[in-house]
């Protein structure tokens, strides 16, 4: 993992995501460590972000680093018609690695070819954010003990879901049960079904959850977009069904928790909040913590 | 069978190439592909050819041109199954086939209009992830683009 840039999640084998993990619950025990005593991590957001940029910022100061770069375009050269190649040779002479988030999909593996540092993709368009899936499997292990034999459950966007999709490939090199719900329309794609079926994972598919929500180890929630619908009509028809609600959870398991990549809109009501069972707002924190081992591996600071 | 010799003294070639096994709708890619239509020798096509293996066929006979097995592996994508007849002197001296390679640099578009390879000067690469009917893997955004959508540079 030294000095290789982390692009997507397929970068990581199975050994190395439990090797971040592991080195995570260090850091969550010990979470100021100055190992980056002296180094700069550059941040390029191309795009807007306030989770993903502020944890790395965050998981950076609390290991001493320190942290340049930009937090949209328009403060960048970008403005001026640079091209990311040259945007990204330059930041590499000033930096021991990029963090970036770019809305063009594929322009993290591009920048990692072309950088003498290693890049580490916090989110290109609709294509991958590892980290995110890095901190969803740590949450996941964290409360639930283990990463086998759970039934996950993923609600809503299953389409279009750039995290759900991640996380899906990661668990899947673990003994664990998916249960997919989504309308219609926002189905799990064909490809990663078949990747399911090929390795001989069991998942089902419902438009309706409330039936086998005591079933559920792990509620991962996204949200429902309207502009994702080709009927409006549809859209109104269907988006209460895939809200939590906390009289939902009254016959949940004890072990149950509900993640969310938040933002959160309307998915998710408030009053789920309260509930033990939300996780989401830890999720986010476990978020410095997993990226706290993911720059300390990648510069060789931990091993 | 008179009538058959004549056919075959028209479309005999003397020395060249004969691209035979061309899946009928994909003649004009083939073509395009290996820059057929920019080139000043002498060429004869024939399309919509019956076969018994692929439907339908087309065949390319291309005087005086030799191709590198590097410019045959171009067309893999719009013919993978096509057959390539070394001709000199009207006569058969070697027979090629296309290899569908597992890495694809350039000749392709990224189906992806979000793809870096469609808004940065990047060249476009690939895995090839299904060798009969072709489909790619974006080596940058993860998409994949199948047959149906594949546009050639």
């Amino acid at each position: 993992m030294l000095n290789k840039s982390l692009i997507s999640i397929n970068d990581y084998s199975k050994e190395e995501c439990i090797k971040v993990l592991d080195l995570a619950e260090e850091f969550e025990k010990e979470p100021i460590q100055n190992l980056l005593n002296g180094r700069v991590v550059a941040t390029l957001f191309f795009e807007p972000s306030t989770r993903t940029r502020l944890s790395f910022e965050s998981a950076v100061s609390r290991l001493g680093g320190q942290i340049i770069g930009f937090t949209d375009s328009s403060s960048s050269s970008v403005q001026k018609g640079e091209s990311l190649k040259d945007t990204i040779c330059t930041v590499a002479n000033y930096s021991d690695m990029i963090v970036m988030r770019h809305p063009i999909e594929g322009s993290a593996r591009y920048a990692s070819e072309v950088s003498k540092v290693p890049v580490v993709n916090a989110g290109d368009g609709a294509n991958q954010h590892p980290t995110q899936t890095l901190l969803d499997l740590y949450s996941i292990r964290k409360t639930q003990g283990t990463l086998d034999n759970l039934n996950i459950f993923m609600v809503g966007d299953l389409k279009y879901g750039r995290t759900v999709h991640s996380l899906l490939m990661a668990m899947s090199q673990f003994n664990v049960n998916f249960f997919f719900i989504s309308p219609d329309e926002l189905k799990m794609p064909n490809e990663y079904k078949l990747h399911l079926k090929n390795l001989g994972i069991d998942y089902h598919e419902q438009t309706d959850f409330s039936d086998i929500i005591p079933e559920a180890d792990i509620i991962y929630m996204t949200r429902v977009q309207k502009e994702r619908f080709s009927d409006p009509i549809e859209y109104e028809k269907t988006k209460n069904a895939y809200v939590l609600r906390n009289n939902m959870l009254e016959k949940t398991r004890e072990n149950l928790k509900i993640l969310h990549p938040l933002p959160r809109v309307t998915e998710i009501n408030s009053d789920v909040d309260s509930n033990e069972k939300a996780y989401y707002f830890t999720q986010a924190l476990n978020g410095v913590y997993t990226r706290q081992a993911i720059i300390s591996l990648i510069l060789g600071l931990k091993k | 069978m008179l009538k058959n010799q004549k056919t075959l003294k028209v479309s005999a070639i003397k020395s060249g190439t004969v691209i035979d096994h061309i899946p009928a709708k994909n003649l004009f890619k083939v073509i395009a592909i290996l820059g057929l239509n920019n080139i000043d020798n002498p060429i004869t096509f024939g399309a919509n050819l019956e076969s018994g293996k692929l439907g339908f066929k087309a065949i390319i006979k291309i005087s005086d041109k030799f191709f590198v097995d590097e410019e045959i592996n171009r067309i893999a994508m719009a013919a993978p199954e096509a057959k390539l007849n070394i001709i000199r002197d009207y006569k058969v001296v070697e027979k090629k086939i296309v290899e569908v390679p597992e890495n694809i640099e350039g000749i392709v578009k990224c189906v992806n209009p979000k793809c870096v390879t469609n808004n940065e000067e990047v060249k476009q690469k690939f895995t090839v992830v299904a060798k009969k009917d072709v489909s790619l893997k974006c080596r940058y955004c993860e998409k994949i683009t199948d047959q149906e959508h594949m546009v050639y540079i």
